[in-house]
């Protein structure tokens, strides 16, 4: 069955003939999460040695190289044109459902949230349906924010908790901002304004970075001034997991929203073609959703 | 290894002889499940049955159908296929049978729900928690704390014993009722979940630590009736049955004024031999004893344990180390590991006849004695 | 780097005019972009941890022969039954089916490849990885995961064996694996469909792999974030699942299931599909409703997000949930029935033949609604307290398991194998294999029932005297059915190895569908030009 190509008619989709990419990212990711996983095997059972760690190095090694490699082939084809509108429509299908993959991974830790303030500290605290299970916590009564745990020697709680209208709001600002900043950089793209865009790219990185610092800053002040801790209780942990997580996708937002901003540098992107783009925007728009139903759910009630 | 060959091969004959079904051995054979002792079994007992029916029914009809349309409509015969293919009226009929079908079965299901979950005025309360891989019953103001665990020797699940009538089902102390009472349980756990199961008593409940649950029954006819542990809570999750002894009204009291007199009697005990100085060999002695029946199970007759969930004890750094530390951790237990706190089942003189027996156990002879005072001030 | 362009460097390169260069030995399979391949590579691996999860199966059903421990401690024994079941699950199901849609989504809709081939190949290498990881915790000091499938906290947080940090690192890349798996079958059947193809057009098991390709970007990651609060509370002191420090070990339950009920429709859902492609093959006449199969298994996927708590009707739920859990389980049977239904319309009034797929599809359709139903008798709460965690539950779901996507899997081998080989199955040998296979597992599972109404648990290495006979009849009924899997590897390779009748481009009389409009075996290349359907 060979069928012949015709250059005359609108390119093939494109299939690469062979990649060595994905068997890369495979030894990559793995490399990283068995290392880690050594890491923390070899601290709890006390036989600590330097070799997960170097295990895991070399993941992260492969993964930069891995990455860097795959996406400038993925480049490069893109610019020679062999992308079709119809793979076109693949890459953004496959990003959105990647962020769909995305959602439902924090709604796990949304719900914890969830479960741990609206019926597992009621119960504990003698409230409706398990009440009677206060009998094993003599004492213990429940609220929110949980400051005093059900047992305060295993679990000492916090002294107090983050204010929600100093640092978050300011940062909620900032990642709001950082969304229209955004905003304008695609305007300015579509509109050919290269300098413009990458201007205001520029700002929102920089937006992204502050954010980063602000959270840093609020993490040691929980930690040194406030006991507020991932060991905690309940309120810490969930506090923790969430905006950690968070953090870590502003992080990885940063660095997609970087690299876009290196690319129209080098010229990369046209202004009516320029997937690359829009996906790493996509993503921050999500990340700053999140970063408003945390600070609501988190911080303020 | 031959008489392992020949079990084998009684076994095998004995297999034929069941899969020829003779009828005798059929009428043995328990399909179903009990009917119990309970007005909550009974009603469970009742809905398993209509379900259970309404099941068979729809099953018939279907492959009914079907085995009707496999032995007609066959190629091999000739026959010629229809071209039909689609009919929302047939489409909406089988989506609103079996939608009535359900609503009438989910009635009865839900009088049964609210009649399970009704633990409102009981006569008695009792609180049940689960330990790996035993149970602890507390009866709430009466003075009757104890501990059941399997009492099925070890010889017989290792097949070194012919197997008794009620073979990984019996304890050493069943959990006394009386029948015509309201008895309320209140479930907790000691360390992972648990789960008390009665089937005579249609009674299953998780024990959760940290958390309650609440669960009832009412005992119909006196008897003895055995279950097991339902939720997997590691390794000897298969050993720790539960046995209920339900008796006449008169008969339990006389139960509980017995028990809470042993009890006053074992406490009596515990305080003069606290009061007493051991020796090497009576605190040796006893405290295998009290090894064999709470500690082997997971660090095992030989001390060696299954590391590194359950460590090794001989040769540990704290059987060698500091004896209060020692006698610490047997107290409260490690947190953040599977070793329990013993403070509240064993007695001072207990800990430190096992703790001296730790200790000198296994060829290590370290001579050091441990005294109850020793522990009574570590309490 | 000097000029020369070294030969991993042009890899990338497009290959139009390499159709007949295919790559041989190692690299082919390394570096492989082809739909094909990569199908084949998920087939074979899942074909292989079927025999690892049957050996366990075996060493379970050789322990509890007779009452009494026989071969292995209880330790190992709770090893093997969570080994069991996750291999089973997410070793052998779940990559099967991938590797099914891969082969036969591309053909059944006209495209030339998945729409995103390179990251196609990367999700099937992480699985070994992954299962290497998992089955490599078996021969750490204290074993391997010992919790059951289900893992429970905090039986697998503070009381689990140290491996378990490398059992959650595992799921973690299954998990990586199962989305990307999945977010590229989305995207193929959404955008890459045959012009003319509407979604109203696309064979059932195309429209029922769209909708599992959701379920699993939709719970995949829920899970992953139940395992990563696992090992937050292992390593980190969090307290999700303790008390002590305001969680609960519920909660642990809540997150599992959500993942793990649409889990299970993961696992089925495509077995309909495929049923619902061979049924009207070999009945000769078109599948029965169509659009009503359709908007069943969609309402059967959302319901699936609804009903989560019906594992857990004994840990205490408040009884609103209780009742609601209850009544949104048993709803499920509505549109599983519709499917019934419609397949069984499908066979009436047809002109039958029952070659191997077909058999088994009949077989599939049977005994997949005695689970079914016996899964309806678990939703009915009250009965359920007897019910629960006894071996009438482990029956329900080896009868929607085994019968059901086992033989969905196989039904799917024996019909498609032609156009994978070239080759013609031994239908004489498929025939002995569906027979074996169908005695030994009723043999199997069917006295189980009886087991569990008398009361006895599950995931227990010893038991009492009274349920000694049916556990003998089902450990060699077991036998039976597992040996007889051997003649299916055998069938298998006679086929691949080029034994047997070449096949014919279509060689089922009544099968319908673009891909029996390609050669058999089926070229590298397919539909590089889409195909017109009209
Ligand atoms: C492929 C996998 C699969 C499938 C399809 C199902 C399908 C169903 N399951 Fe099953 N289930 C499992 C796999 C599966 N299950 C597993 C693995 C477990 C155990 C997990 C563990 O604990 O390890 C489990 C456990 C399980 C439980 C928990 C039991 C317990 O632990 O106590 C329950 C309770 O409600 C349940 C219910 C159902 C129901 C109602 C369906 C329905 O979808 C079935 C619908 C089908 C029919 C009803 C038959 C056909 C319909 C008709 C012919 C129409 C007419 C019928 C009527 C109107 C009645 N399942
Ligand atoms: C798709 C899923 C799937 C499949 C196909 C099976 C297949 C089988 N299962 Fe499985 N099972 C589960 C999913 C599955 N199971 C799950 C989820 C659990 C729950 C786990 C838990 O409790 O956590 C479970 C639990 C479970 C138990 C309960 C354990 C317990 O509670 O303690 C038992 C007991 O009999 C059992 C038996 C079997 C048998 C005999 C088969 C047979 O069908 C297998 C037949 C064998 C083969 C098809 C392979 C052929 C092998 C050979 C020919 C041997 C050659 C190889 C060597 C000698 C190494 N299974
Ligand atoms: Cu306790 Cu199982
Ligand atoms: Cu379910």
């Amino acid at each position: 069955m060979s069928q012949t190509h015709n250059p005359a008619k609108p390119p093939n989709y494109y299939v690469p003939h062979q990649s060595k990419w994905p068997i890369i990212a495979t030894i990559a990711v793995f490399c990283l999460m068995y290392g880690l996983a050594s890491i923390l095997h070899s601290s709890q059972v006390g036989k600590m040695t330097p070799v997960p760690s170097w295990i895991m190095l070399i993941g992260l090694g492969l993964t930069i190289y891995m990455l860097y490699g795959w996406f400038s082939n993925v480049i490069q084809e893109s610019r020679q044109g062999l992308y079709s509108a119809q793979l076109d429509q693949s890459f953004r299908m496959g990003m959105a459902w990647f962020i769909f993959s995305e959602v439902m991974f924090f709604a796990a830790f949304f719900g914890a949230l969830f479960y741990a303030r609206v019926l597992s500290v009621p119960w504990l605290g003698g409230e409706g349906d398990k009440g009677v299970s206060n009998m094993l916590w003599e004492g213990f009564s429940a609220h929110w924010p949980l400051l005093t745990n059900p047992d305060p020697e295993l679990f000492p709680g916090p002294s107090d908790t983050i204010p929600a209208w100093q640092i978050p709001f300011l940062n909620t600002v900032i990642l709001v901002s950082s969304s229209f900043t955004l905003t304008l950089a695609h305007h300015a793209l579509k509109e050919d304004k290269r300098k413009l865009c990458a201007s205001w790219l520029a700002v929102t990185v920089a937006l992204g970075v502050i954010f980063l610092g602000f959270q840093i800053y609020e993490y040691q002040h929980a930690y040194n001034d406030l006991q507020l801790t991932l060991s905690s209780g309940i309120y810490g942990s969930t506090f923790f997991m969430l905006t950690g997580f968070h953090g870590a996708h502003v992080t990885i937002g940063t660095i997609m929203l970087a690299v876009v901003l290196i690319r129209i540098l080098n010229g990369h992107f046209t202004k009516d073609k320029h997937f690359g783009f829009e996906a790493s925007a996509w993503y921050w728009h999500f990340v700053d959703v999140v970063w408003l139903l945390l600070f609501t759910f988190v911080y303020v009630l | 290894m031959l008489s392992a060959f020949a079990r084998l091969r009684d076994y095998f004959a004995y297999c034929l002889g069941i899969l020829v079904l003779s009828p005798s051995v059929q009428a043995a054979w328990e399909v179903n499940m009990p009917k119990g002792i309970t007005p909550v079994s009974e009603t469970v007992y009742d809905l398993h049955m209509i379900i259970f029916y309404i099941c068979v029914v729809i099953a018939i009809i279907v492959f009914g159908v079907m085995f009707w349309s496999i032995i007609h409509h066959r190629k091999s015969k000739g026959y010629k296929p229809a071209n039909f293919h689609e009919s929302t009226l047939v489409e909406i009929v089988w989506t609103a049978i079996p939608l009535l079908i359900l609503i009438i079965m989910a009635i009865p299901a839900t009088q049964g729900v609210f009649a399970m979950y009704n633990t409102e005025d009981s006569d008695i309360d009792i609180q049940v928690t689960g330990y790996q891989w035993k149970w602890r019953y507390q009866y709430l103001g009466e003075d009757i704390d104890f501990f059941s665990t399997l009492s099925t020797p070890r010889d017989q699940i290792d097949n070194m014993a012919a197997k008794g009538e009620n073979y990984l089902l019996e304890v050493d102390a069943p959990l006394v009722v009386p029948v015509e009472k309201k008895i309320r349980f209140l479930l907790t756990s000691n360390d992972v979940i648990h789960a008390w199961w009665v089937p005579e008593l249609a009674v299953k409940k998780d024990a959760i630590p940290g958390f309650i649950n609440e669960t009832w029954t009412y005992i119909k006819e006196p008897g003895i009736y055995r279950g097991q542990c339902a939720e997997l809570c590691g390794k000897d999750h298969g050993f720790m049955p539960i046995v209920v002894k339900a008796v006449e009204q008169q008969e339990y009291q006389d139960w509980i004024s017995e028990k809470k007199e042993q009890r006053r009697l074992e406490l009596a005990k515990a305080a003069a031999e606290a009061e007493l100085i051991w020796d090497l060999n009576e605190l040796m002695t006893k405290g295998q004893e009290v090894y064999e029946k709470n500690c082997l199970a997971c660090h095992q007759a030989t001390g060696e344990g299954l590391p590194p969930v359950f460590p090794a004890l001989k040769g540990s750094p704290i059987i060698k180390g500091d004896i209060a530390e020692h006698i610490r951790i047997v107290l409260h237990g490690q947190t953040g590991t599977a070793m329990a706190a013993y403070a509240a089942q064993l007695s001072d003189s207990d800990i430190a006849s096992v703790v001296t027996y730790e200790r000198n156990a296994w060829g290590q002879n370290s001579g050091d004695t441990v005294q109850p005072s020793d522990v009574a001030e570590l309490r | 780097m000097n000029n020369t362009i070294s030969d991993t460097d042009n890899l990338d390169q497009p290959d139009h005019d390499a159709h007949d260069h295919h790559p041989k030995g190692l690299s082919r399979w390394l570096f492989t972009t082809n739909h094909k391949d990569i199908g084949t590579m998920y087939l074979v691996f899942s074909f292989a941890l079927l025999f690892i999860g049957g050996g366990m199966a075996f060493v379970i059903r050789a322990e509890l022969f007779q009452p009494g421990l026989q071969f292995i401690q209880p330790e190992f024994f709770n090893q093997m039954t969570t080994m069991h079941g996750l291999i089973m699950v997410f070793g052998v199901v779940m990559p099967a089916f991938v590797g099914l849609a891969n082969w036969m989504v591309p053909l059944m809709i006209g495209a030339p490849d998945m729409a995103l081939p390179r990251m196609n190949n990367w999700s099937f290498w992480i699985l070994p990885f992954a299962f290497g990881m998992l089955l490599s915790s078996l021969f750490m000091e204290g074993g391997g995961p010992n919790f059951g499938w289900t893992f429970y906290a905090p039986l697998s947080t503070t009381y689990a064996p140290p491996s378990t940090t490398f059992f959650i690192f595992g799921v973690h890349l299954m998990g990586l694996s199962s989305i990307m798996g999945a977010i590229n079958i989305i995207t193929t059947i959404l955008n890459m469909r045959a012009p003319g193809m509407t979604l109203m057009k696309m064979p059932m098991f195309v429209w029922t792999w769209l909708i599992t390709a959701f379920l699993l970007i939709a719970v995949m990651p829920v899970l992953a974030g139940c395992v990563t609060m696992m090992l937050m509370d292992i390593h980190f002191g969090t307290s999700f699942f303790n008390a002590a420090g305001g969680g609960d070990p519920v909660m642990f339950q809540h997150i599992f299931w959500f993942f793990g009920h649409p889990e299970v429709y993961i696992m089925i859902l495509p077995a309909f599909g495929v049923v619902s492609q061979i049924i009207p093959a070999f009945a000769r006449k078109k599948l029965f409703g169509y659009h009503s199969m359709v908007y069943a298994t969609a309402s059967i996927a959302i319901l699936s997000f609804v009903v989560w708590a019906h594992h857990m009707f004994t840990v205490g739920l408040p009884v609103a949930a209780e009742l609601f859990f209850m009544y949104s389980t048993m709803l499920i049977a509505v549109p599983t029935g519709v499917k019934v239904f419609n397949w069984v319309s499908t066979m009436f009034r047809g002109s039958m033949t029952f070659e191997a797929p077909m058999l088994f599809s009949v077989a599939f359709v049977v005994l997949f609604t005695i689970g079914g139903l016996s899964g309806l008798m678990l939703a009915i709460a009250p009965a359920d307290f007897q019910y629960h965690d006894t071996y009438f539950v482990v029956a329900h779901f080896h009868y929607v398991l085994v019968p059901g996507a086992i033989f969905g899997i196989i039904a799917a081998t024996y019909y498609w194998i032609p156009k994978w080989s070239g080759y013609m199955y031994h239908e004489g040998l498929a025939q002995v294999h569906f027979w074996l296979s169908f005695i030994g597992l009723n043999l199997t599972f069917f006295p189980m029932h009886f087991l569990g109404l008398a009361g006895m648990p599950r995931r227990i290495p010893d038991y009492a005297l009274q349920f000694a006979d049916f556990n003998m009849i089902t450990s060699l009924g077991a036998f039976l059915f597992g040996t007889t899997q051997l003649l299916f590897l055998y069938i298998v390779i006679r086929c691949v190895r080029g034994k047997g009748e070449p096949a014919p481009q279509k060689p089922w009389e009544g099968a319908e569908g673009l891909e029996w409009t390609v050669p058999s075996p089926a070229p590298l290349h397919t539909f590089e030009n889409p195909p017109k359907v009209d």
